[in-house]
């Protein structure tokens, strides 16, 4: 091994790998930006980290003598950690998608503090330059870690409570600039050999991705977890330039930026700013009130009719939410799709930007059940054909098609868009119960005069939907 | 040797790549997108890889090897559920 690695090239030759990976990222992930592409970007990023790992295995970088233990370590943590990552992400259910990317995106994050770690409390010193970018990686990755584990844990269902109170941001607000205050001091000593000043930085960094991340309620995770996504990239990317690593920082730049974007379109489609998100907030357990009273009364409609009413009509479009992935109701909506357009019922899926848990998590779920993705349309493509559909089958969706956020202010919502379900002639709204949605907010859709309640399961519905459609 | 202003002008090329990648994408894509951007930080494998090679200490010994399986998680995690999300992804004119 000693050998090859004091090869002169070998610098240029390792070098020229990681352009070639860096290349592949971003033609993989372009390729990933269109649903006709999609599948091969994948494939082209994998490609592309294949590359940069096998070549390595003899870097240079890592001195002209590597013994032989290190690289016994090397390939157990990377058999252990990406094999559990490789069953784990097998295994897991479709409607589990976020809470695994966060938990993937936080060991990226815990990955780039570990290498701030390994820098920082190593011998070596390097120059302050280089020292204030493996710091500020450090806070990053370490707050990127401890924070996606959270999350993790609310999506899971592991942690339930949604803490917030003004002592715990202004405990976490003062641990912060501590963290901040440490990292200078570190860069201005210009030498890292004090180890318990590192310790202490270290544990509260990740303390302040902890608690930044408990106040936060279930239906904003997935645009902190975006957020996360981005400062991981951030921080491999700076962790990056303290190895002279290109690769690491041109892909963890651009995922910085795609993700900082991800992230701003998320925040939009909800209607709340990013800092709404982080440092207020109803989307929590207790958070919202009751707004808009109990209005009218709730009108049923039962299975046969609601049959009918879709068989005999010329459009019908189909509002799903994430009740609809969790009753695992979409394999029988698709089956229900397919009856009416062999009746020559126009047939329509509107999705909501925030449908399922992340933007786009419902288009997975429908593509799961075999629905062509030409069938699914966004809210700006759809909402002006709301008018003219005869039925409009919302099953499981709640707050996205709830008209409070367009004509109450006092609403939480308000100004939120929303799919304009209100406006088709006939509304059927599949329903478990008669308790709110994840905001708990009051849905004002219910009681309209054109709509009616189908309760039940979603599955069974959807089910009994099809057996009745094929009477007629 | 990448310092100075080598350095800030790759930083800002690639901030723009990745911006532009994003900007134009349909929101059915974002999930997916997310995670394959997710799976592309798991990059970090490489310099874990070097961090644990250049360890002396048991300390540096403990904590490259945590990085790489992290790590290794990421990149490994990462590709899988992004594949089997767009594994899925057909239009009707297809089959």
């Amino acid at each position: 091994m000693g050998n090859i690695l004091a090869w002169p090239y070998l610098g240029t030759v390792i070098n020229a790998s990681y352009f070639v990976t860096a290349y592949l990222f971003i033609m993989g992930l372009k390729r990933m930006s269109s649903p006709k592409t999609a599948r091969g970007g994948i494939l082209w990023a994998g490609a592309g980290m294949l590359v940069a790992t096998l070549f390595s295995f003899v870097n240079p970088a890592m001195g002209q003598h590597v013994p032989a233990v290190n690289y016994v370590l090397m390939i157990i943590a990377m058999a252990v950690g990406g094999g559990l990552a490789w069953y784990s992400g097998r295994r897991v259910a479709m409607t589990s998608m976020p809470q695994m990317i966060a938990l993937y995106n936080g060991m990226g994050g815990g990955a780039a503090a570990c290498i701030a770690a390994v820098e920082l409390f190593g011998a070596e010193h390097h120059q302050r330059s280089v020292l204030a970018l493996a710091v500020l990686g450090a806070i990053i990755g370490a707050v990127s870690f401890s924070g996606s584990l959270i999350a993790f844990g609310k999506l899971q269902g592991l942690i339930r409570k949604s803490l917030r109170s003004k002592v715990l941001q202004i405990v976490n607000l003062l641990i912060f600039i501590a963290v901040v205050a440490m990292a200078i001091s570190v860069v201005v000593a210009g030498n890292s050999d004090n180890m318990p000043l590192l310790t202490a930085f270290f544990l509260a960094a990740l303390v302040v991705g902890i608690l930044t991340t408990l106040p936060i309620g279930g239906a904003d995770m997935p645009v902190v977890i975006s957020l996360y996504n981005a400062l991981t990239g951030l921080a491999v990317a700076f962790e990056g330039f303290v190895l002279q690593n290109a690769a690491m920082i041109i892909a963890g730049t651009v995922v910085g930026a795609a993700g900082g974007m991800l992230t701003q379109l998320m925040a939009k489609s909800m209607n709340r700013p990013l800092t709404n998100v982080l440092f207020a907030g109803f989307g929590a357990d207790e958070g919202a009130q009751a707004v808009g009273g109990e209005g009218g009364a709730l009108k049923p409609i039962d299975v046969t009719d609601a049959a009918v009413m879709m068989a005999f009509a010329n459009k019908v479009i189909i509002v799903p939410g994430y009740g609809m992935a969790v009753a695992q109701a979409q394999h029988k909506v698709w089956e229900l799709v397919q009856m009416l357009m062999d009746r020559d019922v126009t047939v329509k899926f509107a999705i909501h930007p925030v449908a399922g848990r992340m933007p786009g998590h419902m288009n997975v779920l429908l593509a799961e059940a075999g629905v062509p993705y030409d069938l699914i349309y966004d809210l700006e493509d759809i909402n002006a054909e709301f008018a003219t559909a005869d039925v409009a089958l919302v099953i499981g969706a709640n707050d996205v098609v709830n008209p409070v956020a367009k004509t109450d202010p006092n609403s939480p919502i308000y100004g939120m868009p929303i799919l304009n379900v209100d406006q088709a002639k006939n509304v059927i709204v599949v329903k478990r119960g008669q308790g709110t949605g994840f905001s708990g907010i009051e849905n004002a859709l219910f009681t309209l005069d054109n709509t009616r309640m189908l309760y039940g399961d979603g599955q069974k519905v959807a089910s009994d939907l099809v057996a009745a459609v094929k009477e007629y | 040797m990448i310092e100075g202003f080598t350095a800030l002008y790759i930083f800002m090329l690639a901030a723009f790549t990745g911006y532009e990648i994003i900007a134009r994408v349909p929101s059915i894509l974002h999930t997916p997108l997310m995670s394959g951007s997710n799976f592309i930080h798991g990059i970090v494998l490489v310099g874990a890889m070097v961090a644990l090679g250049q360890a002396h200490s048991p300390f540096g010994l403990a904590v490259g090897f945590i990085g790489v399986l992290l790590a290794a998680g990421n990149a490994a995690g990462g590709y899988v559920v992004t594949e089997r999300m767009l594994e899925m992804f057909k239009s009707s004119k297809e089959d």
